[in-house]
């Protein structure tokens, strides 16, 4: 199923352009064409409109555009009111305010009510940089996760944003879509591909090792594979581009044709992703190693964005560190 | 309509009676009692809404912000033909859609989910946005309680309401002068609620709460009431437990059982007997 409304062609030249935006302002380009094609969208935010990608659209169709000012639990509940409407509403904020300081309006309205809002985490995982552990999304996808009904997107790169804006868009369900990554991140889709909100992408199939990766991880998982191809072992990757509700069955199937699993995430390690994967695993009875690469529990040091990265293990030669020391375990 | 308000208001009391002594378990009395006037008459005869019809698209809507007061809210619905005695005396048996506080059900005319208190102003703000977009006559009504008001989150609606010139949502405050540990706090006397919500921009009546003829003129009146771009709260002075002698600002009937001697008690003093 083929979502993209007819303005958003995903092109080379598309592709590239989105990655050079970052997942923020391809967020706001995504806005500004779906808002002008379908009636029913409002976007609101907690004046964090520019920080969102959406000052042309604010400039294009202001009165589609709701600014509560700097309210985050109230932008959340008047989102719902609108949704409760008839209306398809958009709202973002920076990961922390939106999955905790609005935590109880995204239960009783998109948990409880199941009203049609998509909550937009911008700015998720450690991309804040100097910002610090106050704007970090951390820890967002372990809380919204324990939440029902919220569907958990997390695309893998910026042309993925345009599809799961669509995509959950499309859906009618709320929806937590959790942005990570920064302007020049790499290109993991580069042409046009099938997108399902839950469903797994498989990039390749591993038979010694499948990494399952979600968001900006994605395209790492992907540069580990192949090093690991070159030296011989079989590393799959799988985009677990929808955390909730997550593809439990292709996970089992996966699991029959590799013999170790590993889960690298932008998050804390605990809670999210690697989480998910241990809950299904067990509860389905299936027995297989499973090593937990994401951030250490801990509020730790703040500084550029690759730094973060390196300091967490959350870079290629890191992660690829970390599952050589895994492979050579016995279990 | 005065008087068949004042019968309506007699009913919903006599309800909540029936549905607390039934229940055989804690209801929240005190603040179902305080709001039966302002409920029967929204319901009886200020708002716009077909209990035959009860998604019509061009009904007043109407928000329960404190969510305990589903006692009066039942019994008001039930009324007014949303839904029959049979499901009212559900009122929190197992499984029953009307529990001890609203979930949102619009086929039984309730609009939202509440509960947790300082939710349904945020909401309110946001349907009445929408109805404003949708170009609808539509009014949005919402109750919430004194003691409501220390939630953060109401003042992060209120601002956003005078912000976004919401002159079709109307807010009634339950003046009732208690909140679950007691008496409310000074800075939620009515005297600062007043300048509280002026300050935040809107438009500011108080009313005596339990007084139905009060109500009617404050909802009718013309310069009150006018598109100019200001939502309106109106605080109504009320009291808790309203009605019933022994509960009237008694806070022990905060959240009570009421054993069959109090029940006895209560229904005759409803009979007038």
């Amino acid at each position: 199923m083929r979502l993209l409304v007819s303005s958003l062609r995903v092109d080379e030249n598309s592709i590239k352009n989105w990655s050079k935006l970052g997942p923020r302002a391809t967020y706001g380009v995504t806005m500004l064409e779906l808002i002008a094609e379908n009636p029913k969208v409002v976007v609101t935010t907690a004046d964090l409109g520019n920080s969102s990608g959406l000052d042309r659209l604010k400039k294009s169709f202001p009165e589609r555009l709701v600014n509560v000012g700097i309210a985050e639990q109230n932008m959340i509940g008047v989102s719902a009111g609108i949704a409760k409407e008839g209306f398809t509403v958009f709202a973002s904020s920076f990961a922390p305010f939106i999955s905790m300081r609005a935590c109880e309006q995204l239960r009783m309205n998109l948990g409880y009510m199941k009203l049609d809002v998509k909550a937009v985490a911008i700015g998720s995982g450690l991309s804040m940089n100097f910002l610090g552990n106050s704007h970090f999304g951390l820890e967002d996808v372990s809380i919204v996760r324990s939440i029902p009904n919220i569907q958990i997107l997390s695309p893998s790169d910026c042309t993925e944003v345009v599809k799961v804006v669509l995509a959950s868009s499309a859906s009618g369900q709320p929806s937590y879509i959790r942005l990570t990554g920064a302007p020049g991140s790499d290109i993991v889709n580069s042409s046009d591909y099938e997108f399902n909100i839950g469903k797994n992408i498989e990039f390749f199939s591993g038979s010694d090792v499948t990494i399952l990766a979600t968001g900006s991880m994605v395209s790492q998982a992907i540069r580990v594979a192949e090093e690991l191809s070159q030296k011989g072992v079989s590393a799959g990757v799988v985009n677990c581009h929808t955390l909730r509700p997550f593809d439990a069955a292709h996970l089992i199937e996966v699991c029959q044709r590799t013999a170790k699993l590993v889960t690298v995430e932008e998050h804390f390690y605990s809670g999210g992703l690697g989480t998910e994967v241990l809950e299904i695993l067990n509860s389905r009875r299936v027995n297989i190693p499973v090593l937990r690469i994401g951030i250490s529990h801990d509020y730790d040091l703040s500084g550029e964005y690759k730094f973060l990265l390196e300091f967490h293990g959350l870079t290629y030669e890191r992660i690829l560190e970390q599952i050589k020391e895994f492979l050579h375990t016995k279990t | 309509m005065e008087s068949e308000l004042l019968d309506l208001s007699h009913k919903v009391r006599s309800d909540i009676i029936e549905l607390a002594f039934r229940c055989e378990g804690p209801a929240h009395l005190g603040g179902a009692l305080s709001i039966v006037e302002i409920l029967s008459t929204l319901f009886g005869g200020i708002m716009r809404h077909d209990p035959l019809n009860a998604l019509w698209e061009e009904r007043d809507r109407f928000i329960l912000s404190k969510g305990h007061g589903v006692l009066a809210y039942y019994a008001v619905l039930h009324r007014s033909g949303y839904f029959s005695r049979e499901i009212l005396e559900t009122f929190k048996k197992n499984g029953s859609d009307l529990i001890a506080h609203p979930v949102m059900n619009l086929s039984l005319g309730i609009e939202s989910s509440n509960g947790s208190l300082g939710h349904g102003l945020s909401m309110s703000v946001g349907v009445a946005w929408a109805l404003k977009q949708k170009r609808s006559f539509s009014k949005v009504f919402t109750l919430i309680g004194d003691g409501e008001c220390d939630e953060g989150s109401i003042w992060e609606a209120a601002m956003s309401a005078s912000r976004f010139k919401l002159d079709n949502l109307t807010a009634i405050i339950d003046c009732n002068g208690f909140q679950s540990d007691g008496r409310i706090s000074e800075d939620n006397s009515l005297e600062y609620l007043r300048d509280k919500w002026t300050s935040h921009g809107w438009k500011v009546a108080t009313v005596s709460g339990n007084d139905i003829s009060n109500l009617l003129t404050i909802f009718r009146q013309t310069d009150f009431n006018e598109s100019d771009g200001l939502p309106r709260v109106i605080l109504a002075k009320t009291k808790k437990g309203h009605g019933i002698s022994f509960m009237q600002d008694n806070n022990a009937w905060h959240h009570n059982r009421l054993t069959e001697s109090f029940y006895e008690k209560a229904r005759s003093e409803i009979a007038g007997e």
